[in-house]
């Protein structure tokens, strides 16, 4: 559908005006200015800088700390994505149902979309507690976050409890899009329920599934930075310190600003990545609309 | 007919079994923030409501100085949510209902931006947040908020589907761009509004990262740091007063969410349409 237009030959810029100023001063001169400095060593006092080509690469690279939180973080990332859009497929699907009370239960169960990661890591922080942590007395088994192997599963376990209400209501909205006619087809031909969901609702809801995907990619990667600060930060002995984490110790807590430089130029590339992945996939997106 | 109503049943015990293991967490949080120290470190643990509610809150409250953190935060986020929502309407504005040279690359340069979350230009936005003497201020807290791809579409979505007739129109009755914006535009996206409103004042509110960093006297600390900061305060891990603390956090953001929640749900979703 074509937009009708005013004709006005400053308007447009003059209205475009202040979006554009913050983004050359708080985004895209930041942003360079992050990947100069990722070539450059920065002294931690004096800031003073000298050009060191990629010798904070090599070393943040050749840094075996650095090198876990890289693999820790793309576990980390695929095992929120793979339980929190599978969990909130499945309570799409039931809240998807005509019953009586549904805003109700809608209502109830997207609210923790409402909290913060920091929250939530404060309460799985008590849930999990060494000393009388609710569920550390229910499983028996105390050292839940004192140990690496499990402390991982419980930042999984409260980074998938957190953004459940998000992706529900992306799913809630995907099923409801879904064309009856498409399922009533497919019924008079003969599929089962399973065979319909399978067949005809799972390609419908496969673009919501890509935007998730990307959208639990960087949730997973930058905003369970305020989960771990509170829950672990990044512990014990590193067994849940993140990219992110990482970065922010090098950056803020040692000073070595160009190696945080040379992380963020890491975690851009990651995001650049997953981001052409989305366009690449919203091609198939028109066909289903 | 039999089959359906047990059906139906299974069905709403289903979802009251799912309520359920999705509120625990918090469930028990309120317990905890109602019961005395030996209460909370009993073992097995205590899961009846305690006697000490009022001293709990008070405690979380005065300890950290949590009331001033939470006005903190409230006119961080309203800073951002007036700054933000009129930028990006003008800014989508010019994009739906203009045609101007250079319109492609500008609207490539919003694009571009969904590739910079904070954490990718961090260090040097740090440094140009400190060169302003910004640190510690709302404006260092605010401004570099304002300017955001994601509002920007889901308004570029929504006045895509208001009749072009109505500029039409609206340019026959003689009317400059402003007054059609003003008074024809804006009454008829109110509940967007609402939706942007409910996602901005919950994303800046939950904010942590960029908070701790551009903050450092406890003055201009923000909610999200003072659950760490009450956290380390209260060290001999009284959980009762740590929870208190956490369940005021929870409230503004939650209370929004609940009352907007119509608005909310109809314009939320032309996010992922983009």
């Amino acid at each position: 559908m074509r937009q009708s237009t005013f004709n006005n030959k400053f308007l447009p810029y003059i209205l475009l005006l202040p979006t554009m100023f913050i983004l050359v001063v708080f985004l895209f001169y930041p942003a360079i200015e992050t990947f100069r400095l990722s070539f450059f060593k920065v002294h931690p006092w004096t800031g003073a800088t000298r050009f060191a080509g990629f010798y904070n690469f090599i070393k943040i690279f050749s840094n075996p700390e650095y090198l876990h939180s890289f693999v820790l973080s793309a576990m980390f990332a695929f095992a929120v994505i793979g339980l929190g859009l599978f969990f909130s497929l499945l309570i799409a699907i039931l809240l998807n149902q005509k019953i009586a009370g549904i805003r109700f239960y809608r209502t109830f169960l997207i609210w923790p979309y409402a909290l913060s990661p920091a929250i939530a890591g404060a309460l799985f922080n008590f849930l999990f507690n060494p000393a009388n942590g609710v569920l550390c007395y229910f499983t028996g088994y105390r050292s839940w976050l004192t140990d690496g192997r499990t402390a991982i599963l419980v930042v999984i376990i409260a980074a998938v409890w957190k953004n459940l209400g998000y992706n529900v209501i992306f799913y809630l909205t995907a099923l409801r899009n879904v064309p009856q006619a498409a399922l009533e087809s497919a019924s008079i031909d003969g599929a089962g329920a399973i065979k319909r969901f399978f067949y005809i609702t799972f390609a419908f809801l496969s673009p919501t599934s890509f935007f998730l995907f990307v959208m639990n990619t960087t949730y997973a990667y930058f905003a369970t930075f305020g989960l771990i600060d509170v829950l672990t930060e990044g512990g014990p002995a590193g067994s849940t310190r993140i990219l992110i984490y990482h970065l922010y110790k090098d950056f803020f807590v040692h000073s070595k600003t160009g190696y945080a430089a040379a992380e963020s130029l890491v975690l851009f590339t990651l995001v650049v990545g997953i981001t052409f992945l989305q366009f690449q996939t919203s091609e198939k997106k028109v066909h289903y609309q | 007919m039999r089959q359906t109503t047990i059906k139906t049943a299974g069905l709403h015990l289903l979802l009251i079994l799912c309520i359920l293991i999705i509120s625990m967490p918090v469930i028990l949080a309120l317990i905890i923030s109602t019961q005395t120290e030996a209460q909370v470190l009993s073992y097995p643990p205590g899961l009846v409501p305690g006697s000490n509610a009022v001293h709990n809150y008070v405690t979380a409250w005065t300890s950290v100085d949590l009331g001033r953190m939470m006005l903190n935060s409230t006119i961080i986020a309203f800073g951002v949510i007036i700054g933000k929502i009129s930028m990006s309407l003008l800014a989508a504005f010019a994009f739906t209902h203009f045609n101007f040279k250079g319109k492609k690359l500008l609207f490539g340069l919003v694009l571009v931006t969904l590739l910079l979350p904070v954490p990718v230009r961090i260090v040097a936005l740090f440094d140009i947040i400190r060169r302003l003497h910004w640190i510690d201020t709302y404006a260092g807290l605010m401004v570099p908020f304002w300017a955001s791809a994601t509002s920007i579409f889901i308004l570029i979505q929504r006045f895509r589907t208001v009749p072009s007739e109505l500029v039409d129109a609206s340019k026959i009755d003689g009317c400059t761009p402003m007054q059609y914006f003003f008074k024809v535009l804006l009454p008829l996206i109110r509940s967007t509004l609402g939706a942007l409103v409910v996602i901005n004042f919950i994303y800046i509110w939950n904010q942590y990262l960029w908070p701790l960093m551009a903050t450092n006297t406890k003055e201009m600390r923000v909610v999200q740091i003072g659950i760490k900061m009450l956290m380390s305060t209260e060290s001999s891990n009284n959980w009762g007063v740590i929870m208190a603390g956490v369940i005021i956090t929870m409230i503004p953001p939650l209370l929004i969410f609940i009352v907007m929640q119509e608005s909310f749900m109809k314009g939320f979703a032309l996010q992922s349409e983009k």
